[in-house]
């Protein structure tokens, strides 16, 4: 049963992933991460070798609950202090290359 | 004047300035001296503004003299260039936030604000957090005090190094796998990961938000008492800070372990560990027995697969919380891009560094269609086991004692080359934060190379009075 999990899990294909994370890596990174990689999800998969089906998961450590506040306005930043840190702005916004021709 | 800060403690400190022995301004030109000295050889700081420092002093001074009260009023504390201080920078040790200034404190940075403190300088990290040895920033290699050809540990290494080097009183760092307890034990001074949901993590820029803490990084226990307890508290900026009162940390110190029960976990003194390591640390625990306390062996069975189970969870949550850096609305954006998309890949690609690049991969992938069950569920399911393996240990005992790590500090370079290796030696760390409980780093002696060493007191989550009981009784013991 572990093996056939093990199997179902293939290589990581590093040059896809980084497009899917908007990393525009060289063919070089590409290569070292590659091997790097392909070491470290060989000794991640080790996991599955664990029984797990009634496990429940854990995504926080502590209770996490929704929390409501009051829909009440409050003190909070300029447009001028949020501003102030974008590498391009034009009339209080954000400035980015065109999107729509 | 300035005044000879080296040695100095927080307590120290602030029963110099009680006593009018010295101001907060003498305390930051003695350390401003310390700094220039030491610093090039060190390289702890990202940013140091003096004028700023001490114009922060004088207020302290003035404050104080017009009877002002604060816990901290004009101790200066360095602080991790990845939790935002008002006016200051905040890069994470990342050329992709090359000239980032805060826009707010963060809420630990404003209970310290409060309270008086003084915030002279920005220390260097692991890029994003992301490393066990402070060699991953983007801007320069912070050394270890006691040698420098060694590396202080990560991520957490400016902090550390600046605290052991003498070059800061007292230094906040956040600690994800280990960042805090790892350069505390490389260094040698002391490192407190408090549980998770004890201080709010607002302004602290997220890594992995189900992981992270921040947490103080001392010359003693009671210092790692006062600031936790300043720092400490529920905060409707972040809704998983938790709502339940923060005890006088300071007055759990009792310096004896009478009624106490330790546990030792088996699977925290394995072959492959350096012997002297586990040497000095079981001398450690003898001496915690001859303080009082009953020694017990326990287990934690699944301790083998936390490395993995945080290296997926933790680069899942990364790659999520890393894709706001794309040059749109903060730090560094590539020039001559050709539409949005050309510039956030550009952007990333010059802007990151190797090892956030190899995270952020990984942490697509696990969470990538196909892949998700086998690696993120499972490792959430694991998270599971390893979580409850801890709630049985302390249904058999109040704390466990163990190494913080299974070697002293690396060479720098040493396990540059090879992220496995590197990762594989957060095994005794990691397993606090996939938990949730807390976790002391004490110094516990030196190798023959005089490197130290540091012994990890883990207690359930909320358990920090004790933890900081049983380093504080050890410390008072063998100082």
């Amino acid at each position: 049963m572990a093996d056939l999990k093990m199997t179902s899990v293939d290589k990581i294909d590093v040059a896809y992933v980084a497009h899917l994370a908007r990393l525009f890596l060289t063919d070089e990174e590409i290569r070292t991460f590659q091997g790097q990689l392909d070491h470290v999800v060989a000794y991640v998969k080790k996991i599955n070798e664990l029984d797990l089906k009634n496990v429940e998961p854990t995504s926080h450590a502590v209770m996490v609950q929704n929390v409501f506040r009051e829909d009440v306005v409050k003190p909070g930043l300029s447009v001028e202090q949020v501003m102030s840190n974008a590498p391009a702005t034009i009339s209080d916004q954000f400035q980015v290359p065109k999107i729509v021709e | 004047m300035s005044f000879n800060v080296r040695n100095m403690t927080v307590h120290e400190a602030l029963s110099l300035m009680e006593r009018r022995e010295c101001t907060s301004e003498q305390i930051i030109r003695g350390l401003l001296d310390e700094i220039r000295a030491v610093d090039g050889r060190i390289d702890a700081y990202l940013m140091v503004n003096e004028d700023d420092a001490i114009n922060q002093a004088k207020a302290a001074d003035r404050a104080r003299a017009e009877g002002k009260k604060g816990k901290l009023l004009g101790v200066p504390i360095a602080v991790k260039d990845i939790l935002n201080v008002r006016g200051q920078q905040c890069t994470c040790a990342s050329r992709i936030l090359s000239g980032y200034v805060s826009p707010y404190d963060a809420t630990a940075v404003a209970r310290l604000r409060s309270e008086g403190a003084v915030f002279v300088g920005r220390t260097n990290l692991d890029e994003f957090a992301m490393g066990s040895t402070t060699e991953n920033s983007g801007f320069k290699v912070t050394k270890n005090p006691r040698n420098t050809d060694y590396v202080p540990g990560g991520s957490s290494g400016g902090s550390a190094a600046a605290v052991a080097g003498g070059e800061a009183i007292a230094a906040l760092g956040t600690d994800t796998g280990g960042s805090v307890r790892l350069p505390a034990a490389f260094c040698g001074c002391v490192g407190l990961k408090p549980s998770y949901g004890r201080i709010s993590r607002y302004g602290l820029t997220a890594y992995a938000s189900s992981l992270d803490q921040i947490g103080p990084i001392t010359k003693d226990v009671t210092d790692a008492a006062v600031l936790l307890g300043t720092m400490a508290g529920w905060d409707e900026m972040d809704s998983t800070s938790v709502k339940i009162p923060v005890p006088d940390y300071m007055a759990g110190l009792s310096g004896d372990l009478k009624n106490m029960k330790l546990g030792l976990p088996r699977e925290y003194f394995v072959k492959g560990m350096d012997p002297e390591v586990e040497k000095i640390v079981r001398a450690a625990v003898a001496k915690c027995r001859a303080l009082g306390a009953e020694i017990v062996d326990v287990s934690l069975p699944h301790t083998e697969y936390a490395v993995s189970t945080y290296y997926i969870i933790a680069t899942a949550e990364a790659s999520a919380n890393l894709a706001r850096f794309d040059g749109v609305r903060y730090g560094f954006r590539i020039k001559g891009a050709s539409d949005p998309i050309d510039m956030y890949g550009k952007t990333r690609a010059a802007g990151f560094g190797p090892e956030v690049k190899r995270r952020i991969i990984l942490g697509t992938y696990v969470l990538s269609s196909g892949y998700y069950d086998a690696y993120y569920l499972s490792a959430q399911k694991v998270r599971t086991l390893i979580r409850r393996d801890f709630e049985n240990v302390f249904k058999q005992c109040d704390a466990l004692l163990a190494p913080v790590s299974p070697t002293v500090a690396y060479r720098i370079g040493e396990k540059t080359g090879d992220p496995l290796q590197m990762y594989l030696g957060d095994i005794f760390t990691v397993t606090a934060n996939l938990a949730g409980i807390c976790g002391l780093s004490v110094p516990c002696g030196v190798n023959k190379e005089g490197l130290p060493v540091g012994l990890q007191v883990l207690g359930p989550a909320f358990g920090e009075e004790k933890i900081l009981r049983i380093g504080h009784a050890y410390e008072s013991a063998s100082t």
